[in-house]
């Protein structure tokens, strides 16, 4: 199966950590998933200040500025991974450096086909 | 068919449908599909055994359920051809039937997994004990829905995203490597808590005390050895002997001091004291269960309630908040340090309890105060005390004690 791992953390406190080795840390954790054959996609995301939502409404399309949640903790960047069940997804996601100071979603991924 | 034929089926339903369930999802893969299939087993039973009774019922009733949940899958395809079912059928069709009708070796391993998929963290709590009780007990929907005082249908909804949950998920139906055990063994152990402690503190009689016994003695055998399982079997069986004790014959609450203990159930209490000793030196530290057990154990070893060793209970409770330190334990070790110490020193812990806040909310804490109040003969804050108790009880049985309890201290 597919799960997408999304990544979220509160964009103060992440700001207030050493940033080079966050980084390291998810060099080692993105080629140790790579090698395993479980990693798919991943993407890091800019600051939620650049976000954007847009709505259809009476065929109107309306932009607004910011996220579309106002939550304490913004989504940051995903992993896209390959899992034999849940478990094992968790187990990917608990090894994501964000995760001790922020959260994890594991969302199953519709299969399409 | 004669009664004595269905008073037979009926208990081979209730000793095998579980085992025979927790084979047939490992077969199917599809918790619905399973129950769907074991239910016509069952609807076969009733006929094929008042004939000929088999040698192994719980292979019978795999056998059989596994040929019904194919005939089913057969169906669905042949109403809508689905490539999922196609690959489900030949998936089950792949999966060896169980040949050997005295194999009874996988019945165990199966029913392991279905506790722990059950008991699977990503579902939310009371997901995992309705699951639990529905599957791994084999209580009816309306049961487990009486049990926890919900209807029928918010109950059946909850079965269905459960297992709805199981199948999107990916959650796997297996019993966890040695890594994940010992946490999913703590998951598993906190649902049957709440199943005992839900039924100890509601009205008497729902029978759901037993099921967690059942559940714990199973896991004890499945699980050998290990304190923690051990310790809350004893644990659940030192307070289950009370329970003929702890109501009156008009249904009121009978406090430990005041019961009868001729009334307690001597053979439970024996089960019970055999396992503290194993449990408690199982592992180092003990479980927070086996010290717990250790706890009833004096209780129900105590002829009469003057002949309770308060003494070695505070020193236990004094461990207890060691190694799981919580205000609810720090309530009790203050209750039983009034046994010791005299009600004043314990009254100055419980009010510096109370002034934290952690326990708001909480009926026990203005109910242990009011005790300790009336022992000091501070009347008029006793009665304030218990009227907070009652104001915040969610038991009948426990309402009318603490209504009692006022009436007796006077206007």
């Amino acid at each position: 199966m597919q799960y997408m791992l999304l990544i979220y953390a509160t964009e103060s406190v992440e700001g207030a950590l050493d940033q080079g080795a966050i980084m390291a840390e998810y060099g080692v954790f993105t080629q140790g998933i790579v090698e395993s054959g479980a990693f798919k996609a991943a993407d890091r995301l800019k600051p939620v200040a650049t976000a954007t939502t847009v709505r259809i409404r009476d065929g109107k399309t309306l932009s607004t500025d910011g996220p579309f949640a106002e939550t304490r903790e913004q989504l940051g960047g995903y992993y896209l991974v390959e899992a034999k069940d849940l478990d094992e997804a968790v187990a990917i996601a608990a090894k994501i450096p964000t995760a001790r100071y922020g959260a994890v979603e594991v969302r199953p991924v519709w299969a399409m086909g | 068919m004669g009664d004595g034929v269905g008073l037979q089926l009926d208990e081979a339903f209730r000793r095998h449908g579980p085992e025979a369930l927790a084979t047939l999802i490992r077969l199917t893969g599809d918790f619905d599909l399973a129950e769907e299939g074991l239910q016509e087993a069952f609807a076969a039973a009733a006929v094929a055994w008042a004939e000929a009774p088999p040698a192994n019922p719980r292979a019978w009733l795999v056998t059989v359920g596994r040929r019904r949940a194919l005939d089913q899958l057969r169906r669905r395809i042949a109403f809508r051809a689905r490539q999922g079912e196609l690959e489900a059928l030949a998936e089950i069709e792949r999966q060896a039937a169980p040949e050997d009708e005295g194999d009874t070796a996988f019945e165990g391993d199966d029913l392991l997994r279905l506790i722990f998929t059950c008991c699977h963290p990503a579902l939310s709590l009371e997901a995992q004990v309705a699951l639990t009780l529905r599957t791994v007990c084999g209580l009816a929907t309306a049961a487990v829905a009486r049990a926890f005082l919900v209807t029928e249908e918010t109950m059946a909804q909850r079965l269905v995203r459960a297992k709805a949950k199981i199948r999107a998920a990916g959650i796997p139906y297996r019993t966890p490597p040695r890594e994940l055990l010992a946490a999913r063994i703590e998951g598993v152990l906190a649902v049957i808590y709440l199943v005992f402690t839900e039924a100890y503190a509601g009205e008497p009689g729902r029978g759901l005390g037993a099921e967690a016994i059942g559940l714990a003695r199973r896991l004890d055998a499945l699980l050998p050895g290990r304190g923690a399982i051990r310790g809350l079997l004893a644990l659940m069986l030192l307070h289950e002997a009370r329970r003929p004790a702890r109501h009156d014959a008009a249904g009121d609450l009978v406090l430990l001091e005041d019961q009868d203990r001729g009334l307690w159930d001597g053979a439970m209490i024996a089960e019970g004291l055999a396992l503290v000793g194993p449990a408690l030196t199982a592992d180092a530290p003990p479980s927070p269960y086996a010290v717990q057990a250790a706890i009833a154990a004096l209780h129900d070893q105590a002829a009469t309630a003057a002949d309770t060793d308060w003494r070695q209970i505070v020193a236990l409770y004094a461990v207890l908040m060691r190694l799981s330190p919580s205000p609810v334990i720090e309530l009790n070790h203050a209750a039983a340090l009034a046994m010791v110490d005299g009600p004043a020193a314990a009254l100055r812990r419980v009010d510096a309890l109370a002034a934290r806040g952690a326990l708001a909310g909480y009926e026990v804490l203005p109910a242990v105060r009011a005790d300790l109040l009336r022992r000091l003969a501070r009347f008029d804050d006793a009665r304030a005390a218990y009227a907070d108790a009652l104001s915040l009880a969610r038991h009948e049985p426990d309402r009318r004690y603490f209504t009692r309890r006022l009436a007796e201290l006077g206007e």
